[in-house]
């Protein structure tokens, strides 16, 4: 069948066979490779989206069920001449260790900060709770969403 | 694969009765892992995406399509409890209590509150609807009685008291599978209903614990020294990759106490 998509305010299609998840067609068949993929089981949060207004792990959305929905994947955060304050504030606190948890968690600290303007360091931490970062680098994650905060 | 996407219940219902071995969609945390994995390939799925019959919600009804990120705003401070407890936010902003219950894990989060609180799950289908007690509607671990063509639209809630605590045991805080969970509900004279998750083939009440705690309004630490040991005498508990037998009914007796004591307070 054939997905629609509004994926970063554009239109998009991809042909889906089966069983393929939204974070699949995002990479392979959108070439939108900044969404990662690793567990694939909803654990570790580098494929989250947001699908109509929520943060998602998109390897857990089929993508056919995501026919007709509006995603917002990183690249649909800012730009590198135009950065979303997050990701500003991710480059300035040099919240990034080997990188390939921090598309999701630019994602899901932009959400936050959209629903959330002055979360309280609790809520950012329960808000990044869905995502792992393996070389253990939350403590300058955790600073850059509070300058990110102040900075919005 | 086949997917459908009714847009109201009686289509869903017709989808459920057209096809054989349908797969119903709700949030897909559960689903899409066994895809991803290669460890389901279904043929037909039917989305419930749309259906906002299953998002109504209120004290007495909660229908299959609510999710756990709405969940966390209940009245009911163990079903609010309970919810915080799920996954994570991305899991709980799709993941919802219909499919908890489908499922059927004994670790579904949700289980031991609707245990405690002797929940009715009711299955509607083409044939008509079915409305089940929770013990009637759990067979076996990730078993139910739900048949293909059958749809869970919600659990009716009998009225409950404002004493209830939620707790759980796991290796961290967030991101959990729980080890141990357990409900306690505790109305004002004194009746304690206590209900267990992940110590037995299905949620479980520890009924003969419910008797100590319902004997008196004031329970001295005699009483709750029984009540915990008594609850670890009842769980029938297996040891896998997440725990052992033996951990889990230590681990019962002492979550369901400390659960106990904050309805206490």
């Amino acid at each position: 069948m054939i997905v629609q998509l509004t994926v970063n305010g554009e239109d998009r299609h991809a042909e889906v066979a089966g069983w393929e998840s939204l974070l699949w067609v995002l990479r392979e068949d959108l070439g939108l490779t900044g969404t990662k993929g690793a567990c694939e089981q909803g654990e570790c949060g580098s494929c989250s989206v947001i699908l109509d207004g929520e943060v998602v792990c998109s390897c857990l959305v089929m993508a056919a069920d995501a026919d007709g929905a509006d995603v917002t994947t990183v690249e649909g955060l800012g730009t590198p001449e135009d950065l979303h304050p997050v990701q500003e504030a991710f480059v300035a606190e040099g919240a990034v260790q080997c990188g390939y948890c921090t598309p999701g968690l630019v994602v899901a600290a932009a959400h936050l900060l959209e629903t959330n303007r002055r979360p309280e360091p609790d809520q950012i931490r329960e808000a990044l709770s869905g995502n792992l970062c393996r070389c253990t680098g939350y403590g300058a994650v955790l600073r850059a969403i509070e300058a990110a905060r102040e900075a919005m | 694969m086949e997917y459908v996407r009714p847009k109201a219940l009686g289509e869903a219902l017709d989808a459920l009765a057209a096809f054989d071995d349908p797969t119903p969609l709700a949030g897909g945390t559960d689903l899409m892992v066994e895809v991803n994995l290669s460890h389901r390939r279904p043929d037909v799925v039917v989305s419930l995406r749309a259906l906002d019959e299953l998002r109504r919600w209120d004290d007495t009804w909660i229908g299959a399509g609510v999710t756990f990120a709405r969940l966390e705003g209940a009245d009911d401070p163990a079903l609010a409890q309970l919810a915080r407890t799920v996954g994570s936010p991305q899991i709980r902003a799709a993941a919802t209590l219909g499919g908890n219950l489908g499922t059927a894990s004994p670790a579904g989060d949700s289980l031991p509150f609707l245990a405690a609180a002797d929940a009715h799950v009711v299955l509607q289908s083409t044939a008509g609807e079915r409305r089940l007690r929770w013990d009637e509607f759990f067979v076996g671990p990730k078993q139910t009685v739900r048949r293909p063509d059958e749809l869970i639209v919600g659990v009716e809630l009998p009225s409950r008291p404002e004493r209830q605590a939620f707790a759980k045991v796991g290796v961290r805080q967030a991101m959990v599978i729980s080890v141990v969970s357990c409900c306690v509900l505790r109305d004002p004279s004194g009746v304690t209903r206590v209900a267990l998750g992940s110590v037995g083939p299905t949620v479980l009440r520890a009924t003969g614990a419910e008797e100590v705690a319902s004997q008196a309004v004031r329970l001295t630490d005699t009483d709750l020294e029984e009540f915990q040991r008594r609850v670890s005498a009842e769980v029938r508990p297996i040891t896998d990759h997440r725990s052992t037998a033996e951990y889990r009914r230590h681990a019962a007796g002492v979550v369901a106490r400390r659960a106990l004591e904050r309805c206490l307070r």
